[in-house]
């Protein structure tokens, strides 16, 4: 099993039955990209409106994803491949000011 | 493979910066967001040795970060200012009231004295009434009209030189393009000005972190571990801004810069002359700040109170014309009264 654990804030933690932190496994036998979790995510994980967490096949601008600290920019996006023991954070930058 | 910092540290990337693209590790984008408000800050002369400075908190992640920068800064660069913190309780049951929790952590963690004002006691409304009242459309005209106002206020009652506003690069842009979208005109030209007000017994304010995205002000707080309210204005989601800004962070998307673009277009932006623009005064009634007379502080209040909360939306003409129908019905009304008194004798 792939184990990643999650983190929301800014206020996407919202759209997750306002729960922050949570740990999750993956079915290991396939690779997974952030493009498949977001897929994922979508149908298992959301609970609240749905276009206001993805836009796309991706999150919707405004939403900050990190892996392990970095911006997902700078590690490919949604080809980014999860490893083992990922953290994962989805902060909101649209809520509040 | 991980990414180096630009800065040549040897340190691991953290982020990728919207604003120049470049990929820094966490503290070479401390120093650099740090850096350009301090620039942002000396280059267009926001404040001066020994002034008392008030921090507009709402407890959001833009005043805390920016209650955090000035007075790192502060310290810093020997600016000689006097911080205290400002905040507006307009009275939104389980939004404003959690998170002034956070501005109070605020003035214990930087040590500032602050300030609460809410609407209930310069007013004698709160937004939960005000929305029973109005509903759930143009209640954001009466909380901005009023929060503008109630900052005045407090900075008159805290005595400060100045009032300084978290509004960052994309807030600003939003506005641009809201202005533009509304042809409001007037407003458009003192948009994106960093520093307003100052004439006339109005206390200016300032904008430090005008050139600062929101990206790098959400991942400097999320890095320095600092505590702010996420939480939607439970009346806020038919607001117009909020179209706006949508439709800027779809551009953002494409084109990082298009924040500064945007703030850039609304600088350079020329109107002609022979536009009527307003003349900033003083409202006779209450004696704030305003372009017109009374002001709508005063109009928006005198329809809450007269029961007609419309009063201050629209065009000022039709509502002349809902006062005078009012007080037409209220001789009336009172007419019929004196008429039954006196068949009563």
């Amino acid at each position: 099993m792939l184990k990643i654990n999650l983190d929301f804030s800014g206020g996407a933690e919202v759209l997750f039955n306002n729960i922050k932190k949570r740990q999750l496994s993956l079915e290991s036998e396939k690779k997974w990209t952030l493009r498949d979790f977001l897929q994922y995510m979508k149908e298992n994980l959301l609970t609240e409106r749905l276009e206001l967490f993805i836009q796309g096949d991706s999150v919707r601008p405004g939403i900050l994803v990190l892996v392990n600290d970095i911006d997902w920019e700078l590690l490919g996006e949604l080809d980014y491949e999860i490893k083992q023991n990922d953290n994962i954070s989805f902060i909101s930058t649209l809520h509040g000011g | 493979m991980p990414i180096l910092c630009k800065a040549e540290c040897g340190n691991k990337a953290t982020l990728k910066r919207p604003k120049t693209a470049d990929a820094l590790c966490k503290n070479c984008f401390f120093n650099a967001f740090e850096l350009e408000i301090h620039e942002t800050i000396t280059r267009s002369h926001l404040f001066k040795p020994g002034q008392r400075v008030a921090i507009a908190a709402s407890g959001g992640k833009d005043s805390t970060v920016l209650a955090h920068v000035m007075k790192l800064l502060n310290e810093k660069f020997n600016y000689g200012l006097k911080l205290v913190l400002l905040s507006i309780d307009e009275g939104i049951t389980g939004y404003r009231d959690d998170s002034l929790e956070t501005v109070k952590q605020n003035r214990d963690d930087y040590e500032m004295e602050l300030k609460i004002l809410s609407y209930e006691e310069l007013y004698g409304w709160t937004m939960d009434r005000i929305v029973e009242k109005i509903g759930r459309t143009n209640n954001c005209t009466f909380c901005g009209v009023f929060r503008r106002q109630a900052l005045d206020r407090g900075a008159q009652l805290l005595k400060v030189d100045c009032v300084a506003t978290g509004h960052n690069a994309d807030d600003i842009a939003e506005t641009v393009l809201m202005n533009i979208l509304r042809g409001d005109t007037a407003r458009l030209r003192r948009c994106t000005d960093i520093k307003t007000g100052g004439a006339e017994n109005s206390i200016p304010r300032v904008k430090p972190l005008k050139y600062t995205y929101e990206k790098e002000i959400v991942m400097y707080a999320h890095f320095k571990k600092l505590v702010y309210f996420s939480t939607e204005c439970i009346f806020a989601p038919n607001a117009y801004r909020g179209h706006a800004r949508a439709f800027l962070k779809d551009l953002e998307k494409i084109r990082p810069s298009v924040i500064m673009d945007i703030i850039h277009s609304g600088e350079q932006l020329q109107i002609r002359e022979s536009v009527k623009k307003p003349i900033r005064g003083i409202c006779s009634n209450c004696g704030f700040v305003s372009s017109c007379q009374p002001c709508k502080a005063c109009v928006l209040l005198e329809g809450l109170n007269r029961s007609l909360p419309k009063l201050g939306i629209g065009k000022r003409s039709k509502s002349e014309k809902m006062k005078a129908q009012q007080d037409l019905e209220r001789q009336v009304i009172l007419r019929e009264k004196a008429n039954l008194v006196k068949n009563d004798f």
